[in-house]
Protein backbone atom coordinates (compact mmCIF):
# COMPACT_ATOMS: atom_id res chain seq x y z
CA UNK A 1 0.00 0.00 0.00
CA UNK A 2 2.66 2.46 1.07
CA UNK A 3 4.90 1.46 -1.82
CA UNK A 4 2.11 1.96 -4.34
CA UNK A 5 1.25 5.28 -2.75
CA UNK A 6 4.85 6.43 -2.94
CA UNK A 7 5.22 5.35 -6.57
CA UNK A 8 1.98 7.10 -7.40
CA UNK A 9 3.07 10.26 -5.66
CA UNK A 10 6.46 10.25 -7.35
CA UNK A 11 5.01 9.68 -10.82
CA UNK A 12 2.27 12.25 -10.60
CA UNK A 13 4.28 14.69 -8.57
CA UNK A 14 1.25 15.28 -6.37
CA UNK A 15 2.61 15.92 -2.92
CA UNK A 16 -0.22 18.08 -1.62
CA UNK A 17 -1.13 17.36 2.01
CA UNK A 18 -4.71 16.63 0.94
CA UNK A 19 -3.58 13.70 -1.21
CA UNK A 20 -1.38 12.35 1.57
CA UNK A 21 -4.29 12.56 3.98
CA UNK A 22 -6.57 10.71 1.56
CA UNK A 23 -4.09 7.82 1.39
CA UNK A 24 -3.63 7.84 5.15
CA UNK A 25 -7.39 7.54 5.53
CA UNK A 26 -7.46 4.54 3.21
CA UNK A 27 -4.65 2.82 5.08
CA UNK A 28 -6.19 3.31 8.54
CA UNK A 29 -8.74 0.43 8.52
CA UNK A 30 -5.95 -2.05 7.76
CA UNK A 31 -4.36 -1.29 11.14
CA UNK A 32 -7.44 -2.63 12.95
CA UNK A 33 -7.18 -5.99 11.17
CA UNK A 34 -4.81 -8.85 11.84
CA UNK A 35 -1.17 -8.23 12.57
CA UNK A 36 0.86 -9.30 9.46
CA UNK A 37 2.88 -11.80 11.51
CA UNK A 38 -0.36 -13.32 12.86
CA UNK A 39 -1.90 -13.45 9.38
CA UNK A 40 1.24 -15.17 8.07
CA UNK A 41 1.28 -17.71 10.94
CA UNK A 42 -2.37 -18.58 10.24
CA UNK A 43 -1.85 -18.91 6.49
CA UNK A 44 1.21 -21.16 6.91
CA UNK A 45 -0.56 -23.41 9.44
CA UNK A 46 1.79 -22.60 12.33
CA UNK A 47 -1.18 -21.61 14.46
CA UNK A 48 -4.73 -22.96 14.36
CA UNK A 49 -8.11 -22.49 16.00
CA UNK A 50 -8.73 -24.83 18.93
CA UNK A 51 -12.15 -26.08 20.01
CA UNK A 52 -11.90 -24.12 23.28
CA UNK A 53 -11.81 -20.73 21.54
CA UNK A 54 -8.07 -20.13 21.78
CA UNK A 55 -5.18 -20.38 19.35
CA UNK A 56 -3.01 -23.49 19.32
CA UNK A 57 0.60 -23.61 18.18
CA UNK A 58 1.38 -26.35 15.66
CA UNK A 59 4.76 -25.26 14.31
CA UNK A 60 7.25 -22.43 14.20
CA UNK A 61 9.57 -21.15 16.86
CA UNK A 62 9.41 -19.14 20.06
CA UNK A 63 8.23 -16.07 18.17
CA UNK A 64 5.10 -17.89 16.96
CA UNK A 65 4.39 -19.13 20.49
CA UNK A 66 4.82 -15.62 21.88
CA UNK A 67 2.43 -14.30 19.24
CA UNK A 68 -0.20 -16.93 20.07
CA UNK A 69 0.20 -16.31 23.82
CA UNK A 70 -0.30 -12.59 23.33
CA UNK A 71 -3.48 -13.05 21.30
CA UNK A 72 -4.81 -15.71 23.68
CA UNK A 73 -4.38 -13.33 26.62
CA UNK A 74 -6.32 -10.70 24.69
CA UNK A 75 -8.97 -13.26 23.81
CA UNK A 76 -9.35 -14.37 27.41
CA UNK A 77 -9.86 -10.77 28.56
CA UNK A 78 -12.42 -10.29 25.80
CA UNK A 79 -14.27 -13.55 26.63
CA UNK A 80 -14.32 -12.67 30.33
CA UNK A 81 -15.93 -9.31 29.60
CA UNK A 82 -18.42 -10.64 27.05
CA UNK A 83 -19.38 -13.67 29.16
CA UNK A 84 -20.23 -11.42 32.10
CA UNK A 85 -22.55 -9.30 29.96
CA UNK A 86 -24.25 -12.45 28.62
CA UNK A 87 -24.57 -14.20 32.01
CA UNK A 88 -22.43 -17.07 30.82
CA UNK A 89 -19.20 -18.60 32.08
CA UNK A 90 -15.91 -17.74 30.37
CA UNK A 91 -15.60 -21.38 29.24
CA UNK A 92 -19.07 -21.38 27.71
CA UNK A 93 -18.45 -18.15 25.87
CA UNK A 94 -14.98 -19.23 24.71
CA UNK A 95 -16.31 -22.58 23.47
CA UNK A 96 -19.09 -20.89 21.47
CA UNK A 97 -16.57 -18.44 20.04
CA UNK A 98 -14.39 -21.42 19.08
CA UNK A 99 -17.32 -22.97 17.17
CA UNK A 100 -17.67 -19.77 15.17
CA UNK A 101 -13.93 -19.26 14.65
CA UNK A 102 -13.52 -22.82 13.33
CA UNK A 103 -16.46 -22.26 10.97
CA UNK A 104 -14.83 -19.08 9.69
CA UNK A 105 -11.37 -20.53 9.05
CA UNK A 106 -10.26 -20.04 5.44
CA UNK A 107 -9.24 -23.02 3.27
CA UNK A 108 -5.67 -24.01 4.11
CA UNK A 109 -5.85 -22.80 7.71
CA UNK A 110 -5.61 -25.23 10.63
CA UNK A 111 -8.35 -26.06 13.13
CA UNK A 112 -8.85 -28.64 15.87
CA UNK A 113 -11.42 -31.38 15.32
CA UNK A 114 -13.62 -32.59 18.24
CA UNK A 115 -11.25 -35.55 18.77
CA UNK A 116 -8.36 -33.12 19.36
CA UNK A 117 -6.54 -33.72 16.08
CA UNK A 118 -5.37 -30.88 13.86
CA UNK A 119 -7.11 -30.61 10.53
CA UNK A 120 -6.52 -28.40 7.51
CA UNK A 121 -9.63 -26.59 6.39
CA UNK A 122 -10.74 -27.71 2.99
CA UNK A 123 -13.47 -26.46 0.75
CA UNK A 124 -16.29 -28.11 2.71
CA UNK A 125 -17.61 -27.63 6.24
CA UNK A 126 -15.13 -28.19 9.11
CA UNK A 127 -15.51 -30.99 11.65
CA UNK A 128 -17.14 -29.41 14.70
CA UNK A 129 -18.54 -30.37 18.07
CA UNK A 130 -22.15 -31.55 18.03
CA UNK A 131 -23.15 -28.65 20.29
CA UNK A 132 -21.96 -25.98 17.87
CA UNK A 133 -24.75 -23.87 16.38
CA UNK B 1 8.97 -58.36 41.63
CA UNK B 2 9.39 -59.41 45.27
CA UNK B 3 6.84 -61.91 46.66
CA UNK B 4 6.10 -62.84 50.24
CA UNK B 5 7.26 -66.33 51.13
CA UNK B 6 4.90 -67.64 53.80
CA UNK B 7 6.13 -71.26 54.11
CA UNK B 8 9.42 -73.05 54.03
CA UNK B 9 8.93 -75.63 51.25
CA UNK B 10 11.18 -78.36 52.63
CA UNK B 11 10.21 -78.44 56.35
CA UNK B 12 6.75 -80.09 56.13
CA UNK B 13 7.78 -82.84 53.71
CA UNK B 14 10.76 -84.09 55.70
CA UNK B 15 8.92 -84.56 59.01
CA UNK B 16 6.38 -87.02 57.52
CA UNK B 17 6.82 -90.52 56.18
CA UNK B 18 7.73 -91.25 52.60
CA UNK B 19 4.13 -92.40 51.85
CA UNK B 20 2.71 -88.91 52.18
CA UNK B 21 5.76 -86.99 51.18
CA UNK B 22 4.69 -86.46 47.54
CA UNK B 23 1.18 -85.27 48.41
CA UNK B 24 2.30 -83.01 51.24
CA UNK B 25 4.95 -81.60 48.94
CA UNK B 26 2.37 -80.79 46.27
CA UNK B 27 0.06 -79.17 48.86
CA UNK B 28 2.95 -77.01 50.04
CA UNK B 29 3.67 -76.01 46.45
CA UNK B 30 -0.03 -75.21 45.95
CA UNK B 31 -0.14 -73.10 49.12
CA UNK B 32 3.00 -71.26 48.11
CA UNK B 33 1.48 -70.64 44.71
CA UNK B 34 -1.76 -69.20 46.09
CA UNK B 35 0.21 -67.07 48.55
CA UNK B 36 2.20 -65.68 45.63
CA UNK B 37 -0.99 -64.78 43.75
CA UNK B 38 -2.55 -63.10 46.81
CA UNK B 39 0.60 -61.26 47.87
CA UNK B 40 1.60 -59.68 44.54
CA UNK B 41 -0.35 -56.87 43.02
CA UNK B 42 0.52 -55.97 39.46
CA UNK B 43 -0.37 -52.52 38.20
CA UNK B 44 -0.31 -51.84 34.48
CA UNK B 45 -0.13 -48.26 33.19
CA UNK B 46 -2.70 -47.46 30.45
CA UNK B 47 -1.14 -47.21 26.99
CA UNK B 48 -3.34 -44.23 26.03
CA UNK B 49 -3.10 -40.80 27.69
CA UNK B 50 -5.85 -39.93 30.14
CA UNK B 51 -8.00 -37.18 28.64
CA UNK B 52 -10.19 -35.11 30.90
CA UNK B 53 -13.08 -33.61 28.98
CA UNK B 54 -13.42 -30.08 30.37
CA UNK B 55 -16.20 -29.03 28.02
CA UNK B 56 -18.59 -31.75 29.17
CA UNK B 57 -20.64 -29.32 31.25
CA UNK B 58 -21.28 -26.84 28.45
CA UNK B 59 -24.91 -27.16 27.45
CA UNK B 60 -26.07 -26.81 23.87
CA UNK B 61 -28.80 -24.33 24.83
CA UNK B 62 -26.18 -21.95 26.25
CA UNK B 63 -24.10 -22.27 23.07
CA UNK B 64 -27.15 -21.40 20.95
CA UNK B 65 -28.00 -18.43 23.15
CA UNK B 66 -24.46 -17.03 22.72
CA UNK B 67 -24.25 -17.68 18.97
CA UNK B 68 -25.28 -14.17 17.87
CA UNK B 69 -23.03 -12.41 20.34
CA UNK B 70 -19.90 -14.29 19.28
CA UNK B 71 -20.52 -13.31 15.64
CA UNK B 72 -20.72 -9.64 16.64
CA UNK B 73 -17.60 -10.10 18.73
CA UNK B 74 -15.54 -11.18 15.70
CA UNK B 75 -16.65 -8.11 13.76
CA UNK B 76 -15.93 -5.83 16.72
CA UNK B 77 -12.43 -7.24 17.38
CA UNK B 78 -10.92 -8.34 14.05
CA UNK B 79 -7.36 -8.00 15.39
CA UNK B 80 -7.58 -10.84 17.92
CA UNK B 81 -9.54 -13.33 15.78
Amino acid sequence: MTLIAHTFLRRTGLLAPAVALAFAGMAAPALADRDPAYAAARASGQVGEKTDGYLGVIGGGADVRALADKINIQRRANYTQRAASQNATVEEYAFTQGCMLILRTAPGEKYQAPDGSWQTRGGGAPQRDGRCP
Amino acid sequence: MKCLRLTVPAAAATSLGMKWAGQVGSIVVLLAGSAAVAGCISVNAPDKPIVIELNINIKQEVVYRLADDVKQNIDANPDIF
